[in-house]
Formats: C-alpha cells, structure tokens, sequence
C-alpha cells in the first residue's frame, strides 16, 4: 500500500502540451510549406489569411451554441434528473422515457428532428409573428441529448451516495427534500463536475454538424471561404488543418481539466 | 416482405394519414434496405477497426520507446480534442484528394471510396477512446498475479498475454460497452460524405415524400435497437467471461 501513497510524477500534462505546440507547429509548418511550393497572391496560405476572420466569426457562433446549449441542458438535464429518481411511478416512467430516447439516438437524427419538425417561424399572441433562425433551433436540437446525458448522470451520482447517508439524514428527522438538498446534492456536485465538463467539451465538438442544416457555423463558413476561392484542391489540406486547431485550442484546455479533476476526486 | 407489409400500411395511410412509404412503395423499400445494409456494415467495421486501434495503442503506450509512447499521446490528443465531422471531411476531402484513381475501364473511381474513409476515419477517431480504455483496464489488474506468473517462470510477454490482457479485457468490458454504443452512433454523421446509410437513405425519403416525421420515428426506433443489440451482446459478453472472485 506504501507504494500507492508515493507522488508519481506527472507525466502526461507536459505531453500533451508538447502535443498541442505540435499540433500549432505542424499546421504553420504546412501552411508555410504550401506558401514557398505556390508563391504569393492565391497560394493556399494567403488565401486562409483573407478568410481567417470569417472563419473565426463562425467559430463564435459555435462558441456560443455550445455555452447556450449546456446552460439550457443543465437546467432542464437536473430537473429531468430528479423527476427520474422520484417516487412517483407517473412522473418517473415518463422521465425515463425521454432520457432513452435521446440518449440512444444520435446527435445528427437529433438534429433533423428539430430542425424539420419545429416551424420555422411562430405567431406569439403579441410580438406578431416570429422567425425562429437555424442556430436557435440547432441550439435546441445540441439541448436534447445533453440534457439527457446529464439526467442519467445525476441519477448514477445521486445512487452513488451510500445508503448511510440517508439512513442518517432520516434519523436526524430530515424530510425527504432536506436530505436531498443539504446532504446529497453537496456531494454530487463534485462527482458530477468532470462528466459535465466532458460532456461540454462533446457538445462543443458536435456543432460542426449544424453546418449540414445550413447554420453559417466554422464549419458552413469554410466551405464556403473555400468555394469563393475557386474550391481548388489545394485548399483542402489547410483550410480543414486550421478548422481542426482551433477547435482544437478551445477544447484541450477544458479536457486537460477534466483529467485532472478526475485523478483528483478520484484518490479522495 | 413487401406483399405482406404493403396492405397494412396503405390502410394505415388511408386511415390516419402516415405515410410511412418504404413498406409499400418498392423503390422506397429499396433505399431502405440498402441503407439498413450500409448503415449496419458500416458499424460493424468502424466498431472492429476501433478495437484494432485501441488495442495497438494501448500495446504501444506500454512500450519502452519513448517516442512511441509520445505519438500515442498526440494521437489521443488529435482525434478525441478536435470535431468527428471536420476530421471526417478531412480524410474524405483532404486526404481522398491525393489518393490514386483506378481505371476502371472507361471512367476512373477513387482506390479508397467514401464508405472506406467513413471506415476509416471513424474507426481512428473512435480508436482514441479505446486506448485509454483498456490502458485503464490494464492498469486495473492487480500487481499480485505478475508475481504470481513470475514466480511461476512466466516471461513478461507470456505473462501480459495469458494472464494481464484477459484480465484487463474483462475489465475495461463496461465502459467499453458505452464507448462502442457511442461510436455506432456517430456513423450516423458519415450523412456528411454522402455515405448511404441509414440517415442518408431515410432523408433521401422524405425529401422525396415530404414525410419527415414518420422517417424520423424509423430513424429513432431503428437507432434504439442498435443500441440495444450492442449492449445487448456486450452485457451476454460481460456475463459469460466473468471470472468468479473478480470484480463485483
């Protein structure tokens, strides 16, 4: 057991942010490669540059999907959480239902439904009628199947907590909701913090596919960068390079911490 | 299987309203069929080459080599930090572009065609997740039973292969489970390089049919099923290869 106790040195951050300064190095490596092969003016490097901005634009509007889309699906994810562990059979069996069903199909058949299937524009009793643009919609359909992720994780946090807890909550004369929100619930919100973080960073991964439904997102916004261009082949390479980094850049950040959150409530 | 669906159907239509075409339309039934075809293919090779993948990196991340070691960390870093759809277009765009053409007499097909980088390309990306699997899976095997095998004259490889990687299989079987289920998901987004699977075939229905919701229902109840097959399996795995004393 002494062994276990040791400090073991803390190989795999420095790796992998060599990794991540690798990554960098080898797109300006292509990209720089690309620029002496072709020359100046229409070379794939200079191209990217005139069209960086409205790639980046896009981006925030990943950003943004992404950050709306994980307050909504926690919100309504606790709220489903809790009608799933509740006593009663009429509103746990449906909760039930609703968490299989968007847990089990994927985020792309998700997506469809939501956008094909919610009107693209609603008459409010005062506002007249409204238009509902793609990304909101888009924002509901990335909603659905994190917020069922995050019920299913409140549930396996909630069993997680061992019997005596209750026992001794209930022998304290606590109430059912007493118990919950003063003992249970402190305690999940550490457990639960490293899969909610993960699952932020896959919702994050996964607005690219809006760009399939037309959403002018990074990904819609490169492929038509690179259409304006005269879609030459020679594109491709670095235009999808620079798409994948700054993704890339967001996200290995948030799923460095969730490592480490995770080693971390993990030993105590 | 179209005579006996085809009735039921058109009076389900006749009476409610529903078209669900491809069980009385034949050539909707056709794109169906392939799609069910492709769609599930498809699966099964991305779910293998995953596996493949994962087991060569979790070998490799016990290497002595440092720089082995190294790239297997990039490559986890790469494909489980950047989006499934833009390393997808990647392969199938950026790399697809410079593979050779084969003559094939008269007109010219790519060597490697969309459902080979959709393969491909899922199978990597859902590989990056099976390295850390069953590296934890390997870790999870208790010190104990290498100095048993020593004590016993194992060698290191004999021991890693007939002691430490059944164990460690075993182990990484639950969260490899959901991993895999995952995975069978995402090949839905192979929609984006045309691939005719599932997604692809049932939306080709309904732009023609203008029936979105009854496809959409097909789609959920078709996708719901694969996920149960696989835990299904992988559950029936898990229970037949349990070893009595491990684990819970």
């Amino acid at each position: 057991m002494k062994t276990l106790s040791m400090p073991r040195p803390n190989l795999l951050t420095p790796i992998l942010v060599v990794t991540a300064l690798l990554l960098v190095v080898a797109t300006a490596g292509v990209l720089f490669f690309l620029h002496v092969a072709q020359g100046p003016a229409d070379s794939p490097l200079n191209v990217l540059f005139r069209w960086m901005p409205f790639i980046l634009q896009g981006f925030l509007l990943n950003i943004l999907m992404s950050v709306i889309a994980m307050i909504l699906a926690t919100v309504s994810g606790v709220i489903l959480g809790f009608m799933q562990i509740s006593d009663a059979t009429i509103i746990r069996q449906p909760a039930r239902f609703v968490t299989h069903l968007f847990r089990n199909s994927p985020w792309l058949v998700i997506l469809f439904a939501i956008m094909l299937l919610v009107p693209f524009e609603i008459s409010l009793p005062y506002f007249g009628v409204v238009m509902i643009p793609g990304w909101v919609k888009a924002t509901i359909g990335f909603t659905l199947p994190v917020m069922a992720n995050i019920a299913e994780i409140l549930r396996g946090a909630v069993a997680s907590i061992s019997t005596g807890q209750w026992e001794s909550a209930e022998s304290l004369a606590f109430s059912r909701m007493q118990t919950m929100r003063h003992v249970i619930l402190p305690q999940c919100v550490r457990r639960m913090l490293p899969s909610w973080m993960n699952w932020f960073a896959l919702l994050t991964l996964m607005t690219p596919i809006a760009a399939i439904l037309g959403v002018n997102e990074a990904l819609g916004n490169t492929q038509a960068a690179m259409e304006s261009a005269g879609s030459s082949p020679d594109l491709l390479i670095p235009f999808y390079l620079f798409l994948m980094s700054i993704f890339f850049i967001f996200i290995y950040p948030v799923s460095v911490c969730t490592k480490r959150l995770e080693r971390r409530f993990a030993t105590t | 299987m179209l005579e006996f669906t085809a009735p039921l159907f058109l009076s389900l239509q006749k009476a409610t309203g529903l078209n669900f075409s491809p069980f009385f339309d034949e050539y909707d039934f056709g794109r169906l069929m392939t799609g069910l075809q492709t769609s599930l293919l498809l699966i099964v090779c991305v779910l293998v080459l995953s596996l493949v993948v994962g087991l060569l990196g979790a070998a490799a991340q016990r290497s002595r080599s440092r720089l082995l070691r190294f790239l297997v960390a990039a490559y986890i870093a790469v494909f489980r930090n950047t989006p499934p759809v833009v390393q997808l277009l990647f392969f199938y765009f950026g790399l697809g572009a410079f593979t050779p053409q084969i003559d094939m007499g008269g007109w010219y097909e790519p060597m490697i065609s969309a459902f080979g980088w959709a393969v491909i390309a899922l199978g990597i990306f859902g590989g990056s997740y099976n390295v850390e699997i069953f590296r934890a899976g390997i870790e999870a095997v208790p010190k104990t039973t290498s100095e048993a095998t020593e004590a016993l004259g194992f060698t290191p490889l004999q021991t890693f292969i007939h002691v430490t990687l059944p164990l460690a299989l075993r182990f990484s079987l639950p969260s490899l489970a959901s991993n895999l289920i995952s995975l069978a998901k995402t090949t839905s987004i192979a929609y984006v390089i045309a691939v005719p699977e599932m997604t692809y075939a049932l939306s080709g229905v309904w732009n023609d049919r203008l029936n979105v919701g009854e496809m959409m229902t097909l789609l959920f109840v078709y996708y719901i099923a694969v996920v149960a097959i696989i835990g299904a399996v992988m559950g029936q795995l898990e229970r037949r290869l349990a070893v009595p004393g491990l684990g819970k």
